[in-house]
């Protein structure tokens, strides 16, 4: 039996911001200004304190953008994305450990 | 009497107000709006093929004037009647001075109900005042936040792209270019989509709209007594001025009526989507708590039968 290689692992983080939709154009700018090398948007829908965003027409949608990328990175958006658009728009924002294969992807 | 698709809207209304787990489907939704904002641009282009350019332009003119004035004239009265605050309401009068599709489709129904000789190139105008009295309300708005809280995030760049290339303005004045240069003959295999779905097609549109109005009322507590008034009080007045000025412009009846409604209504889809982008420190839900929650309600039942007895009155 011939031992199958495990590929080799890198320790990652992946940024999720949660957001109305009408940032997603500015959101996207400003991850790749900021050093993101790709990203994933989701359609979403949910509540909180705020009240509720059911997604069901033009002023209401929302967004979830996924970023894995290195911590620094990671910093430097979410910090750019607290400071300009958190104030003003319904902005979620949060940060998790992944493992990824491909290091030069991320 | 009220058109059969303003039904479809109260059964909406009454299925959320009832709890209802009905629900449309965002990607439906999308796809109305689109077939909607194209079929009314397409219409509007045909018929603009069949007319003398000189006829039209002096209303188009008009038209744009009238819904850049908009804003000016409603800003003082939400200052010191609705007493909001120097950005919120710029921002409420961007959304009334942009108009409502939805609202124009019900009124050119209802006046084809009536036998009223229609003017379906009046299509043109929606596509026109869409976007004048928004930019002067965004302009006002944006004026105020620098005075107040200093540059706003987003670019001029970024808002001017919003309000022009949003999507409502893409497929009205797509469609209208479409319309006008291909003309009714090259058009006549695509009017079973455009022409004879039109109807149905706003019929589910409206139902969408029961739901959405619906969800919103709880918000009117927020927005207050005074708001409330005006989203009535506003559209009723624009409502007014408009079918005249639509007689001073030379318009038959169904024109007047059609100018009437394009001048009373307030944009929710355009506008909410623009003035985010652009003023995101004005509060949503007051502008459209009263542009969707009440003006347009207001008009779709209440409003359009009160301008065509208006346009009947003022011709008589």
């Amino acid at each position: 039996m011939t031992a199958v290689s495990t590929p080799e692992r890198h320790a990652r983080k992946l940024l999720t911001v949660i957001a109305e939709a009408v940032l997603e154009r500015v959101l996207i700018e400003d991850c790749l200004r900021l050093g993101a090398l790709g990203y994933t948007v989701l359609d979403v829908r949910g509540g909180g304190p705020g009240g509720e965003r059911q997604g069901q027409w033009e002023a209401e949608r929302s967004i979830e953008m996924q970023v894995v990328c290195t911590d620094e990175v990671a910093q430097t958006i979410a910090s750019h994305v607290l400071k300009t658009h958190a104030p003003d728009y319904a902005v979620r924002i949060f940060l998790s450990d992944v493992t990824v294969f491909r290091q030069a992807m991320f | 009497m009220l058109d059969p698709v303003v039904g479809f809207f109260l059964l909406g209304l009454i299925a959320r107000l009832g709890r209802s787990d009905l629900r449309i489907p965002e990607a439906l939704y999308e796809a109305l709006s689109i077939y909607l904002l194209l079929a009314i641009g397409l219409k509007g282009g045909l018929q603009l093929a069949q007319q003398p350019l000189a006829q039209v332009w002096p209303v188009a003119a008009a038209a744009m004037l009238w819904s850049a004035l908009i804003p000016l004239l409603l800003i003082p009265v939400l200052r010191v009647l609705v007493r909001l605050d120097g950005i919120n309401a710029p921002a409420v009068a961007a959304h009334y001075g942009s108009v409502s599709v939805v609202t124009f489709a019900v009124a050119q129904g209802a006046v084809l109900a009536r036998g009223w000789e229609p003017a379906p190139w009046l299509a043109l105008l929606v596509a026109l005042m869409e976007a004048p009295g928004l930019v002067v309300g965004v302009v006002l708005a944006r004026r105020a936040l620098n005075e107040s809280r200093g540059a706003p995030p987003q670019s001029w760049g970024q808002v001017l792209h919003e309000v022009f290339f949003g999507k409502a303005i893409v497929l009205l004045t797509g469609g209208l270019l479409i319309g006008w240069m291909f003309g009714p003959k090259a058009f006549e295999p695509l009017d079973p989509l455009f022409s004879g779905l039109f109807k149905g097609v706003l019929a589910l549109f409206m139902l969408e709209l029961g739901l959405v109005v619906a969800q919103r009322l709880p918000q009117l507590r927020r927005a207050g007594l005074r708001l409330v008034s005006f989203a009535i009080a506003a559209p009723l007045s624009l409502g007014l001025v408009g079918a005249w000025l639509g007689m001073l412009l030379g318009l038959p009846m169904s024109g007047m009526v059609i100018f009437a409604s394009l001048s009373a209504s307030a944009s929710y889809i355009a506008a909410p989507t623009a003035l985010r982008m652009a003023v995101p420190q004005a509060d949503p839900a007051l502008s459209i708590g009263a542009a969707l929650g009440v003006t347009f309600p207001f008009n779709v039942l209440v409003g359009i039968p009160i301008y065509m007895a208006w346009a009947e009155w003022l011709m008589s």
